[in-house]
């Protein structure tokens, strides 16, 4: 599961050659970027060009094709899936991630805080809204802890002062020695190190 | 790790008995317990000759009925996903799947096959050793239930193709466990031990190709 990652240089993110194919279809090749700590990265393309399939690469949950990724250790991914328990409620439904990540009541608390759900803290999963939803996965990734944060479309189905407030969590989170590299197509307001942007392959053949 | 893999288990355990799902295979086989006699007919000597068997394949049918909800609901909502990223591998999940699968599975149905057996008249030196079989089986089934959850994670029709995964997989407990019923020696009872173990021992790896083939 680890094929293309190295121990080494464990406090960057570092892509080498990399090169992603999924099906018959390369998405990208030769990719080569790095993200050292307290910088962000902006990935943007058109649909269906490798954006979300780099960040699970990179995540572990796929393998290179060819060429290396060594990120730190500690890394969440916030993306479409909501990894929740929906019939309970928001608070016991993050007490599973609380306690894996071996995190504090305090830090889910200041997370559901952040995300704006403190007042749903006792709501069952099922019954959120899209935007609801969507805090809830940013309020997992906060709460994880982890140094970098891979975010598909954060953004997705959030209000303006939902999107105002996700710009100062990762702001706070820069400063603190994350690092981010996030695929939107909404502008984030935050400021970007790096603007990584991929192009659909021409076909050889 | 230790932490981690009983959070794993904790929460499986604890959400099966919540909704339910655990007393499903109980009232199952309870159910085919009950019908049985019905279709044998009340012959005592029958009834014990049999019984004992027919409690084998309740067993295994009753292996086949949680399946489609071991891998598939937390394979859907990206909870593994999340695992991997923190860098679990997809061995240890499996192995926390299967204990959590079996503290919810083994001993109700250990306890449903006890209260079958009175329903069918077995006492005595049967009755325990259908009950031993039985506890030396469902670590396996337990094993198997999870592997083709596994395996047929994301297809459709994956429950019917999940009783054709089993059926052969199952006949070598099935061989040894009904054996045993009829087998003074008790070494059918040690062959089903040896089985059982090597299915639990394959279970993590089997399931764990399994879930990283489902991420492709």
């Amino acid at each position: 599961m680890n094929g293309g990652q190295s121990t080494e240089s464990e406090k960057a993110l570092v892509a080498d050659k990399l090169c992603c194919v999924r099906g018959d279809r390369m998405l990208f090749k030769d990719l080569d970027f790095r993200l050292e700590t307290g910088m962000a990265g902006l990935l943007t393309g058109p649909n269906g060009v490798g954006k979300s399939s780099l960040l699970r690469l990179i995540a572990g949950l796929l393998d290179p094709f060819a060429g290396t990724v060594s990120a730190p250790a500690s890394k969440a991914l916030c993306d479409d899936k909501l990894p929740l328990d929906e019939h309970l409620s928001l608070e016991n439904a993050l007490q599973f991630w609380v306690k894996l990540d071996q995190r504090s009541d305090a830090d889910m608390l200041n997370a559901m805080e952040h995300a704006g759900l403190d007042h749903l803290a006792e709501v069952p999963v099922r019954y959120f809204s899209t935007g609801q939803r969507q805090r809830v996965r940013l309020a997992r990734t906060y709460l994880s802890g982890a140094k970098l944060w891979l975010l598909d479309e954060p953004a997705n189905g959030l209000d303006t002062a939902s999107v105002d407030r996700l710009g100062s969590v990762l702001q706070a989170h820069l400063k603190d020695g994350g690092i981010i590299l996030a695929a939107s197509h909404i502008p984030l307001p935050i400021n970007f190190d790096l603007n990584l942007v991929l192009e659909p392959m021409v076909e050889a053949t | 790790m230790i932490g981690t893999l009983t959070t794993l288990i904790w929460r499986d355990v604890r959400q099966s008995y919540a909704s339910g799902g655990t007393w499903l295979p109980v009232v199952f086989y309870l159910s085919a317990a009950t019908l049985f006699p019905f279709v044998v007919g009340p012959d005592r000597d029958l009834l014990l000759q049999t019984g004992g068997g027919i409690l084998w394949i309740a067993a295994l049918l009753a292996t086949l009925l949680p399946v489609d909800r071991l891998i598939q609901p937390d394979l859907d909502n990206g909870i593994y996903d999340q695992l991997i990223t923190r860098g679990l591998t997809d061995e240890l999940i499996a192995f926390a799947r299967l204990i959590s699968h079996w503290l919810s599975f083994g001993p109700p149905l250990l306890f449903a096959a006890f209260l079958a057996s009175g329903l069918i008249g077995l006492e005595g030196v049967p009755l325990w050793t259908l009950l031993a079989s039985l506890a030396i089986a469902t670590p396996a089934l337990a094993g198997l239930a999870v592997m083709i959850a596994a395996i047929t994670a994301g297809l459709t029709g994956a429950s019917a193709l999940g009783g054709l995964l089993l059926i052969p997989l199952a006949i070598p407990l099935l061989i040894f466990g009904a054996g045993s019923l009829s087998d003074v020696t008790g070494n059918a009872l040690l062959f089903l031990g040896a089985v059982s173990l090597l299915l639990v021992a394959i279970t993590p790896f089997a399931a764990g190709a399994a879930l990283k083939a489902a991420r492709e």
